[in-house]
Parts: structure tokens; C-alpha cells; sequence
């Protein structure tokens, strides 16, 4: 059910597409309409807005070029990787271009001695990690959707993973980063120590969701690969309990590396698509462990311990790598997955105190039986990041509607029990109505300063994350 | 002159009606906190000081943000939780605020990251006087402008914090410590580069030039054995000194409260890449510094003296493309060297502080 952006621009003044065609870029310039409708939308499909015209950049210069050219003829953009967003992050404006960086994928550097490396903006976040391999190294941030995302859109939206409970985010991993501003100045930001000095620009700038401009070249940490992992399911009668457990391995001191959870819906639709062999269950609880041989065998025989109380009625584990990549393969695939349980889904992505799990996926179930809409749960336990895929069937009349107002109630709750709307997937369009939930006027206020400070026209992707400024009364 | 501030509604009002202003809490790192010029007036935020919220269960906390970091970690151990970054100058009574507000991290932050790593929430004063929040109580939260981050490092110079959020991890039920002595900081520095690439996972790593390397290792306490002689054997060094119990303690303590300065010294703060190492220490040796490497050599805690001048520092820091933090002495200077945000970091300034309320650094 495509629509608008709900941030109607008139077109600028004159032709974008004819003050493009300045930079010589050949066919690598898009501008007939079935080539442009391929940039319309990312993965929150719900949203689409055909660009006037996408520049397939080839060279760091071409972005530089394209961005001052932008902002000399007030022309919005937005910067594209591989389309992935989950909140609409990369849609484009009416009367906006869209800046490809697909093709900007290399290994500028990698220095495995310093255990960095620097990397283009387009690359694909699981060839970082392979690229660092031969070394023995990786990158952590772990995305479900890593191997097709990019890492210039993972430093947009500070995108997690299932290994950010013990790892961090995008944003724990980068340490530099050099990018255009949105009037076409060049700044760098961080430095390639992991030690920064003086404010931290570079933590501002990353998970900005593009509002402060495009980032060209950024620089990573790697991590050693650990020599020993150690992953174990265990399944449960009742989400709520398998939410106990998560809460109860935190409380024990113990720091797996992922605790994930998956409810009979999820489960169903992951054996649909890849198989993995899950136990059945009404609820499943993967913990990974990794690090040291030592200190994994000694967590190991913790865990089972844990495990055993909580009131697992199933445990299984296995350190052998095919059967934990089968294992990740199904919680990963999980999202596309729910494809073959209804022809439409929203995947929310609110974050609770993990306290109190249990009582917001109990609250979540009754909200669901209430509302007559399936509810499939796939989430980030460990550190309390709901990921409810709330499905539908969009041709059903209101049906769209029914589930959006479910998805919003979701949200509303996760901060009522002083959480927040977002984990990983940023607000970009999908949330922006909810962020005053978090903020106060002054907070927005604030934000909103500092993006007209950077970008004083709002030419790069205008309409996310902040709603425009209300009319001074 | 200094105004004692005790709530929040009062740093409010200074902000708004004073004249320019700058934070201090404990002021155990004065060439940051102690007003830089005669029209600079000192807001004494220490009295804004108390834990908010702690759960243990939930592993985070809120505390006002001249709430001294030992009292912190006092009630944190409590539970068998800790900020494993090691805060630095916390017996000497440094606050959680300062901590934030200089970006200082202790030899733990090698294992799971820095100051940078853990805060999670922020409530601020901008030098329009409005109190502002960022960020939150949850561990994982990507809602709006990152300005937690924003705020490590800044100096006091973008804001008065009065109330932070952090993360916090379980406390290693064991820990120990191995130093080896390597002979030369090149040796040293490549058993740095070897040790960093695992597979031990390591709380910290430090080198003591010009070749000692000292290991922290935390964990689990039956596994901790086993753990120290893998890490021995893949040394290499004959007899490296075992330090357990109150000497292991006492080891990062030393370092953490930077016991090693010379009297008469200035601290200075890098941040460096391990290649940058031999060139920064020909440079700081020429100049009879003292220094002690951290993070896998990812950082410098450097003891400059009354003489050469620290315009040589500056030089040289510049000239290798790193910079570098002034911590203590008078505040003539805060930043050396070649630090990075260029008209970003001038354009996020003018929105933080239109009236230039707050000096520059």
C-alpha cells in the first residue's frame, strides 16, 4: 500500500535532472521512470516516493561533486546503500535524487597489527568480516540482514545485531569517519585510535540517519575471532517464562555474547523458509556464548544450570559451526520469513527494561487476541529489543490501519514501562510521530537546532526522524 | 568566582542569567575545570550529587552528575557490578560528570570499550539555559541524536551535565595480573600487537616503557589458572611476575589514580594508533616525560614537566596527526595536538551554545 511521504516539497525550481547531467556521469545518471521506481521504496515498503533522478557514484569526488552540486541548486537527496532500512531510511523526497553508494564497496586499509581497517561507505557489513578473516579478526555489528546491508546505511542508523548484547552497536565500532557535509564541505570526524579526544563528533554523526550528510570513508575496530563458541536452545511453555530465564542469566552475572527469543509464530515461519531443526515449542531461547575454551566450558556448565531452573522442558547445544550457522540462519531469516504466514507484516522494534520482558509479551499477547491480529515475536532478549512482526493482509479492507494502530499501541508501551520506540532501526519515517513520546519540545527543539546548524536548507533525507517544525502559533 | 549549585533549576538560571560560565565538580582535573579567563564564572555542580535509580537486576543506574564515581562503584559492588572502563581518579574524588565531560577511560576499557561504551542517557543544560534530555535508561536505543556521546569529551564547553545513565557489567568474580618484562618498547609493543589479536580476552593492556607489558586477566576464578599460563606460554618471556590479590588490585589502582605523576608534572591524555608509538616516544623520552601506554597502546597517559614547554607537546602530537587531552595545571590549554570535527564540530557548537556562554577550549 504504497503512499507518500506525509513531508510534501514543491519540485525545486528548474530541472534537477538537467543540472545532474553537468556532471558527466554518463548512464550512470538514472532518470526514465521504471529505472527510478527500483529507488522508490527500501524494505518498509509501505512507503514509496519515486526520486527525480539517482546517481550511481563511482568515486568518493562523485558524492563530494553531487552533494555541493545539490546544495547549489537546492535540490533535497538522499544517500542510498543497499535499501535495507526497516523504517523507511532511505526513501526518497518529492523532487529529490538519490546518491547510490553501491558501487563505493572497497577495503581502503587494513592494519591487522592495529586491528582497524577503512572501508567504503557501500561495502556489504559481512565482507568486512571476511575481508578481516584471513587475519583472524571481524567485524562485530551482526544485522540480521548483513549480508546484503551496507555499512555506509549501519553507521546511518547505528544499526545492531543479536551480538550487540555482549558487542555494542555500529557505534561502539566505528572510529572515524569521513564524510560530506550537506553543503558539499569535507570534515573528518573520530580518528583511527580507539582512544578519542575532545568532544565526540563522530557519536553524533553516527546514527544521524543521514540528517548531517553522507559518510565516505569510515573506520572500524575489529575484533579476534573467539575460539570458542558455544550455542544452546532451550524451549519453554510460555514466552513469558523463556523471558524469565533471560532475566535470570542477566541477574546471574553471566555476558553471553546473544540471547535471542522466538515464539511458536516465528518458529513455524523459519521452518516454512530455511529449516532449521528448532525444537517445537510455544518459546525459544538462544544463548550464544563465546571467548576463551576455559572460560566458555566454565560458563557452559553455569548456563545449564540456569537453564535447568528456569523451567526449560528442552536443552540442547552444539559448538559445531555448521549447526550454529543453521541455527542463526533461521532467527536471522526470521522477518522475511513471516512471508509465508500472511502476505503482509509490520515489524516493530521497541526496547523494554529486560526486568520486565515477561510482562510486556504477556501484555503484547492480550493486546493481540484483543485486536484479532497475529503477533509472531522475534527478538533481542538479552538486552530487551522486541521485535513483534505484527501480520496482516493488506488487500483486507482497514486492514492496514488495524495493524499500524497495534504496531503504535506497541510503542506506547514499550515507554510507558521506560523503554524506547527504537533499538536498532531508527526512526526515520516510520517512528518520527512517536519520538515525542521520549523527547520533550525542548529536547526536539534542541535536535532540530542542531540539524539546521549542519544543514540549514534540510536537503539531506528532509522528512526523517524529525517531523517539520510545528507553525509558530 | 564560584557559584555552589544545588539543583538542577538553579544551573538553569546560571546558564540563563549569568555571566560566561564553566562546570566544575571534584576538580581533580583542573586545566578543564578552573574558569580560563576573569569573565568565566565556576558552577560548583558537586552538590548535585546522589544515585537515582539503580537496579541491579536491570544492570544500569542513573545518578546526578556530581555523584563521586567511588560512591558509585560502592554501591555497584554491592551487586557484583562494576563500569569495567576503570574510571580514572576516582579515589582522588573524581565525579561521574567529570568523567563523562573529560572522556577519561582506565585501563579496563580495553576489554569492552570506554566511557564512550556505557553511557546511555543524558540530561544536560545548553547554553540557551534549557534543560535537555538524550538518549535513555535502556541498553540499546536508537532514538534520536546520539547526544550522550556527544557529550564525553566535551570539556564542560557544550553543556552542564547534571544527570547521567549508564550501563553497567558483572564484576569478573576473579581477577590477576602477569607483567612481563620485554627488554624494548619494540618488543614490548609487538607482544602488544600479538596479545590484542587473541585468542585470550584480555581486561587490560598496558606497556610501561620501555618494555614492560602488564596483563590483566578476569573471570572465571577456577578457569583463571589455566588462563595466566596460556598467556605466559604465548608471551614467551621468561618468569613474568604474578600479581594476585591486593597486589593486582593495588597494580590497577596505581594506574587508575595515576600515582606514577611526578609532582610538578602536567597529565596530558592522548589518543594514538600502536604505529604512532616509537615516534610519540623518541619525542616524549627527548623531553624527559614520563608516560604510560594503555589500551593496547591506544592510549597515552603522559606526565609532562614544568620545562620544555607545552607548545613542544602540542608540536608534536600535531606532527604525528594524533591529539591529545590537557587534564591538569591551569587552563591555558585544554587541546593539543591535531584533534578532528572541523566545521562540523563548529557548526554543532553555535546550536549548543549561540551566545557563547561557555568558553571554548
Amino acid at each position: 500500500m504504497p503512499r507518500a511521504d506525509t513531508e510534501q516539497r514543491e519540485p525545486p525550481a528548474g530541472s534537477a535532472v538537467g543540472a545532474l547531467r553537468s556532471l558527466g556521469l554518463g548512464p550512470r545518471l538514472l532518470t526514465s521512470p521504471a529505472a527510478l521506481t527500483a529507488f522508490g521504496s527500501d524494505a518498509l515498503t509501505a512507503f514509496h516516493q519515486r526520486p527525480e533522478a539517482v546517481v550511481l557514484a563511482e568515486t568518493e569526488q562523485e558524492v563530494i561533486d553531487t552533494v555541493r552540486l545539490c546544495h547549489r541548486e537546492g535540490i533535497p537527496f538522499v544517500a542510498r546503500g543497499s535499501g535495507t532500512s526497516l523504517s523507511g531510511g532511505s526513501v526518497p523526497v518529492a523532487g529529490g535524487i538519490v546518491i547510490a553508494l553501491n558501487r563505493l564497496d572497497r577495503v581502503l586499509a587494513l592494519d591487522p597489527d592495529a586491528r582497524t581497517a577503512v572501508l567504503q561507505p557501500g561495502i556489504i557489513n559481512l565482507d568486512v568480516s571476511r575481508a578481516a578473516a584471513p587475519h583472524g579478526l571481524a567485524y562485530a555489528p551482526d544485522p540480521s540482514s548483513q549480508s546484503v546491508c551496507s555499512l555506509g546505511g549501519n553507521v546511518a542508523f547505528n544499526s545492531g545485531g543479536a551480538h550487540c548484547l555482549k558487542h555494542g552497536m555500529t557505534s561502539n565500532h566505528v572510529l572515524g569517519v569521513k564524510a560530506v557535509l550537506p553543503d558539499g564541505e569535507v570534515v573528518h570526524l573520530g580518528s583511527d585510535s580507539v582512544e578519542p579526544i575532545g568532544p565526540d563528533w563522530m557519536g553524533l554523526f553516527c546514527g544521524s540517519e543521514g540528517l548531517f550528510g553522507i559518510a565516505l570513508q569510515i573506520t572500524v575496530r575489529l575484533i579476534g575471532v573467539a575460539e570458542s563458541t558455544r550455542t544452546a536452545l532451550a524451549v519453554y511453555e510460555t514466552l513469558e517464562s523463556a523471558g524469565e530465564a533471560v532475566a535470570r542469566i542477566v541477574g546471574a552475572g553471566m555476558l553471553p555474547v546473544a540471547m535471542e527469543i522466538m515464539d511458536a509464530l516465528a518458529i513455524e515461519a523459519a521452518e516454512a523458509s530455511v529449516k532449521p531443526g528448532y525444537p517445537k515449542g510455544a518459546a525459544l531461547l538462544i544463548v550464544e556464548l563465546e571467548g576463551e575454551r576455559e572460560e566458555v566450558g566454565a560458563d557452559a556448565a553455569r548456563l545449564d544450570e540456569l537453564l535447568r531452573a528456569s523451567g526449560a522442558t528442552q536443552i540442547t547445544s552444539t559448538e559445531d559451526p555448521d549447526e550454529r550457522a543453521l541455527i542463526w540462519q533461521g532467527r536471522k531469516s526470521a522477518f522475511s520469513a513471516v512471508g509465508w504466514l500472511a502476505p503482509d507484516y509490520i515489524v516493530q522494534d521497541g526496547v523494554v527494561p529486560r526486568t520486565r520482558l515477561s510482562e510486556a509479551l504477556a501484555r503484547i499477547g492480550r493486546m493481540s487476541a484483543e485486536a484479532g491480529i497475529r503477533v509472531a515475536n522475534v527478538f533481542h532478549a538479552g538486552d530487551g529489543n522486541l521485535h513483534p512482526l505484527i501480520l496482516f493482509d493488506g488487500s483486507e479492507d482497514g486492514a492496514v490501519v488495524r495493524a499500524e494502530e497495534l504496531a503504535a499501541d506497541i510503542l506506547r508501551l514499550c515507554v510507558e514501562l521506560g523503554g524506547s520506540i527504537t533499538g536498532e532501526h531508527g526512526v526515520a519515517v516510520e517512528k518520527r510521530a512517536f519520538l515525542s513520546l521520549m523527547f520533550s519540545d525542548d529536547d526536539l527543539a534542541l535536535m532540530r537546532r542542531l540539524r539546521h546548524a549542519v544543514d540549514p536548507a534540510a536537503l539531506a533525507n528532509p522528512g526523517k526522524m524529525l517531523e517539520p517544525a510545528p507553525a509558530p502559533a | 568566582m564560584t557559584l555552589l549549585l544545588d539543583s538542577i533549576e538553579a544551573v538553569a538560571e546560571a546558564v540563563r542569567e549569568g555571566p560566561r560560565v564553566l562546570p566544575v565538580g571534584a576538580g581533580t582535573k583542573p586545566a578543564l575545570s578552573s574558569p580560563p579567563a576573569g569573565d568565566v564564572v565556576a558552577l560548583d555542580v558537586s552538590g548535585l550529587r546522589g544515585i537515582v535509580e539503580y537496579d541491579p537486576a536491570e544492570l544500569t543506574f542513573t545518578a546526578l552528575a556530581g555523584t563521586p564515581v567511588a560512591e558509585i562503584e560502592g554501591a555497584l559492588a554491592q551487586h557484583g557490578q562494576h563500569l569495567p572502563f576503570d574510571p580514572p581518579l576516582r579515589a582522588a574524588g573524581a565525579t561521574l560528570g567529570g568523567v563523562v565531560a573529560s572522556g577519561t577511560s582506565g585501563p579496563g576499557a580495553f576489554r569492552h570499550g570506554g566511557v564512550r561504551d556505557f553511557v546511555i542517557g543524558v540530561r544536560f543544560v545548553e547554553g540557551t539555559g534549557r534543560l535537555v534530555t538524550g538518549g535513555g535508561k535502556v541498553v540499546k536505543n536508537a532514538a534520536g541524536f546520539d547526544l550522550p556521546k556527544l557529550m564525553v569529551g566535551s570539556m564542560g564547553r557544550l553543556g552542564v551535565l547534571v544527570q547521567l545513565s549508564f550501563k553497567v557489567f558483572p564484576r569478573p568474580r576473579a581477577t590477576t595480573t602477569l607483567a612481563f618484562e620485554l627488554g624494548s618498547l619494540e618488543a614490548a609493543l609487538e607482544t602488544v600487537a600479538r596479545l590484542g589479536h587473541g585468542p585470550l580476552e584480555l581486561d587490560a593492556l598496558d606497556l610501561e616503557p620501555p618494555g614492560r607489558v602488564v596483563v590483566r586477566l578476569g573471570g572465571d576464578p577456577g578457569a583463571l589458572g589455566a588462563r595466566a599460563e596460556r598467556l605466559a606460554g604465548l608471551v614467551g618471556a621468561a618468569g613474568p611476575e604474578r600479581l594476585d590479590g591486593d597486589r593486582d588490585a593495588a597494580t590497577w589502582q596505581a594506574a587508575t589514580e595515576l600515582a606514577w605523576v611526578p609532582d610538578g608534572c602536567r597529565v596530558v591524555r592522548a589518543g594514538l594508533t600502536p604505529r604512532s608509538v616509537p615516534a610519540l616516544d623518541a619525542a616524549l623520552r627527548a623531553a624527559g616525560a614520563r608516560t604510560r601506554y594503555s589500551l593496547g597502546a591506544n592510549a597515552a597517559w603522559i606526565a609532562w614537566p614544568d620545562d620544555p614547554p607545552l607548545a613542544r607537546l602540542d608540536a608534536a602530537l600535531a606532527g604525528l596527526g594524533l591529539a591529545g587531552m590537557v587534564l591538569t595545571g591551569p587552563p591555558d590549554r585544554q587541546l593539543l595536538g591535531a584533534p578532528r570535527g572541523g566545521a562540523f564540530a563548529a557548526r554543532i557548537r553555535g546550536a549548543l551554545d549561540p551566545d557563547a556562554r561557555f568558553p571554548e577550549a
